[in-house]
């Protein structure tokens, strides 16, 4: 078990600029996620950690040590890969001993290790098989265990569970969060996933073309995302958004008006921008009501989803192409076609600055 | 028997005796060797496809005659030496050419693909030179280092597409388990390079059991021939009888091995020709 610790790390590959000045500290048996679209750098950064790509700048050290220029065999980490990558010509005690023989333990102790590591994870009865014989959801436990084995200071997943089916997928999560919890130790796990981020994670992080987005709990950044873009990655469905023009405001809350919503009084704080400026305006589709059409207030239903639980409808935006979602327990009466108004819950409704950053709320009305 | 039916058995036909041409012309020179070897020398020019009697007499004399014994035995020893550094320098380039990424690896590879294009005669005269001077003249050594010459742009290549196709994070995998570049050559890679590395061995075989020329101009005294050469300097009792007998006797013996060879890797050398085509 240890810390892992970022400083300004920087990597480029060619003449791409992959990873940003990046600063980030992983507490000891803190179990983290690195989130983000595809091509934002999180499993680069991730490889960093490990060590299978150099580092351009900056310093990373795990526990007190500085590790920039360690070979991955002497950082004292262990990964699981995508493809699992077992050796396909070894057996799964094989694959997990191999390691520890490189390392040159003694063979009792390989014994014992792979045992245990075989008992934690329920890999007894498969130690004879070669990788070809097991499904997919035990090849991603050898995976584990090879990576187990050896006992690493820290876990690197890189993407463990994209090969799984669904039903699987929800399992292993849930033998992963598991065995983090029995083991304690430091994890660092890679995904495009936000509900694995979500449900996994002590602290996310969202990357975004190489730099830091926002760093937080999953409950921080569900509820007070830093920027439209975490609002608009974390949480599914995604967060609607609307543009909104400020009527005026202050430190203690403000006044937008957004097309079809009207005027709305909000608890955000708008110290800094100027009346008439450019807003985004952002509603969870649980924190939408809908209403009888009224007014301007009125949007055209396009499509309902029935999921058995919830009804999601979609309805036509008045700006952009995308489609606003409304999410509500099932049954619902709404009926592809209908016009209806939508009322916020102005408790829950986030906005965003021209900038796309997060407009604070005010302390005031945080308190209420 | 309505149309259908008859046009579809004339098809049928048609194929089947497309087959057997095709059988006939590539089987029917081999054939003919076999039957020729197990005649009577007196028998020898009369046209028959069936064998009447069974005479042994042409093999006994080959393996009665010291020089081709010896021959065989040399070209073993060149084939399989041949065979042995080729691969081994082959592994070793392709894991460089195929994981490594540094400046010119594909100029590396032309050069590599273009060195293979070079005909035997555009080489032999300066390849003699180095011979001479190395002094591997009359020496299976000699023929070991030309035949590699020509044996490796191929195994190469073959190996390093092969390489290229093993996932990367299987080598990452190794990495992380603290396994140094040979040892991920070793306990990694070369169980999995079987097929490939067979194909390559056998075709390099192949062609070191058979080659010609270099045989015939690197050596000199009869202890040193391989076994094409041996052959073509089988004589008969006169300077005016060439002596088909022993001549077809002996290149049966020599053929054999091949083909026993290739039977016992023709799974193998399938899988390891279309490895590199398609994503298995």
């Amino acid at each position: 078990m240890a810390s892992v610790t970022l400083e300004k790390i920087n990597k480029v590959f060619g003449s791409t600029h992959i990873i940003k000045d990046v600063d980030l500290s992983v507490g000891e048996g803190e179990f983290v996620v690195f989130v983000g679209p595809s091509g934002c750098g999180k499993s680069t950064l991730l490889r960093l950690i490990a060590g299978l790509e150099s580092i351009t700048g900056g310093e990373l050290r795990i526990g007190e040590q500085v590790v920039n220029d360690l070979p991955p065999r002497e950082r004292g980490v262990g990964m699981v890969f995508q493809s699992y990558a077992l050796y396909p010509h070894m057996t799964v005690y094989e694959n997990m001993a191999f390691g520890l023989k490189l390392a040159k333990t003694a063979k009792e102790t390989i014994e014992e290790r792979v045992m245990a590591t075989a008992r934690i994870l329920q890999l007894e009865e498969l130690l004879h098989r070669k990788p070809k014989e097991l499904s997919g959801g035990q090849r991603q436990r050898v995976a584990m265990g090879r990576a187990m084995a050896r006992e690493p200071r820290i876990l690197l997943f890189d993407e463990p569970l994209s090969n799984l089916d669904a039903s699987l997928r929800v399992q292993m999560r849930n033998e992963i969060a598991r065995l983090h919890h029995r083991l304690g130790s430091t994890m660092v796990y890679v995904t495009h996933d936000q509900v694995e981020a979500m449900t996994l994670a002590d602290k996310i992080v969202v990357l975004r073309d190489g730099r830091v987005e926002q760093v937080g709990s999953p409950h921080t950044l569900y509820q007070q995302p830093a920027t439209k873009f975490v609002a608009g990655f974390i949480g599914s469905p995604t967060m609607n958004f609307m543009p909104a023009e400020l009527i005026d405001g202050s430190a203690e809350g403000c006044r937008v008006r957004a097309p079809g919503l009207g005027e709305l009084a909000l608890p955000q704080s708008t110290d800094g921008q100027r009346s008439g400026a450019g807003l985004t305006l952002g509603v969870r589709p649980e924190h939408l009501r809908l209403a009888e059409a009224e007014g301007d207030n009125s949007f055209e239903i396009a499509n309902v989803e029935y999921l058995g639980n919830e009804v999601y409808v979609y309805l036509e935006p008045k700006a952009g192409d995308t489609l606003l979602i409304h999410r509500s327990e099932a049954p619902s009466r709404w009926k592809i076609g209908q016009r209806v108004a939508l009322v916020p819950d102005l408790d829950h409704v986030h906005l965003f600055d021209g900038d796309d950053k997060a407009l604070a709320i005010a302390k005031q009305s945080q308190a209420a | 028997m309505n149309q259908y039916q008859l046009i579809k058995l004339a098809k049928r036909v048609g194929l089947y005796a497309l087959i057997a041409v095709v059988m006939v012309y590539a089987i029917f020179p081999f054939y003919y060797a076999v039957i020729t070897s197990l005649k009577p020398s007196s028998e020898l020019f009369r046209v028959d496809f069936w064998l009447s009697s069974l005479d042994f007499g042409n093999y006994v004399h080959i393996f009665t005659q010291k020089s081709f014994v010896r021959a065989i035995f040399n070209s073993i020893l060149v084939s399989i030496s041949v065979v042995f550094i080729a691969l081994l320098l082959g592994v070793t380039a392709s894991y460089a050419l195929g994981r490594v990424r540094f400046r010119g690896r594909t100029t590396v590879m032309l050069v590599v693909l273009g060195v293979s294009m070079f005909p035997q005669v555009a080489v032999l005269s300066g390849l003699f030179e180095v011979i001479r001077s190395l002094n591997l003249y009359n020496n299976p050594g000699g023929l070991i280092l030309s035949y590699t010459i020509f044996t490796l742009p191929f195994t190469v290549w073959v190996l390093t597409t092969f390489m290229r196709q093993l996932p990367m994070e299987l080598e990452e995998a190794a990495i992380m388990d603290g396994a140094t570049p040979w040892v991920t050559i070793t306990k990694v890679f070369l169980p999995l390079m079987w097929p490939a590395m067979a194909t390559t061995g056998l075709l390099a075989f192949i062609a070191a059991w058979n080659e010609f020329l270099f045989a015939l101009t690197f050596t000199l005294t009869d202890s040193q021939r391989t076994v094409p050469v041996a052959i073509a300097l089988i004589s008969g009792g006169s300077q005016h009888e060439l002596p088909w007998g022993p001549i077809m006797a002996a290149s049966v013996t020599v053929t054999v091995p091949l083909v026993v060879l290739v039977m016992i890797f023709q799974r193998r050398i399938v899988s390891g020709l279309t490895a590199g085509a398609v994503k298995g």
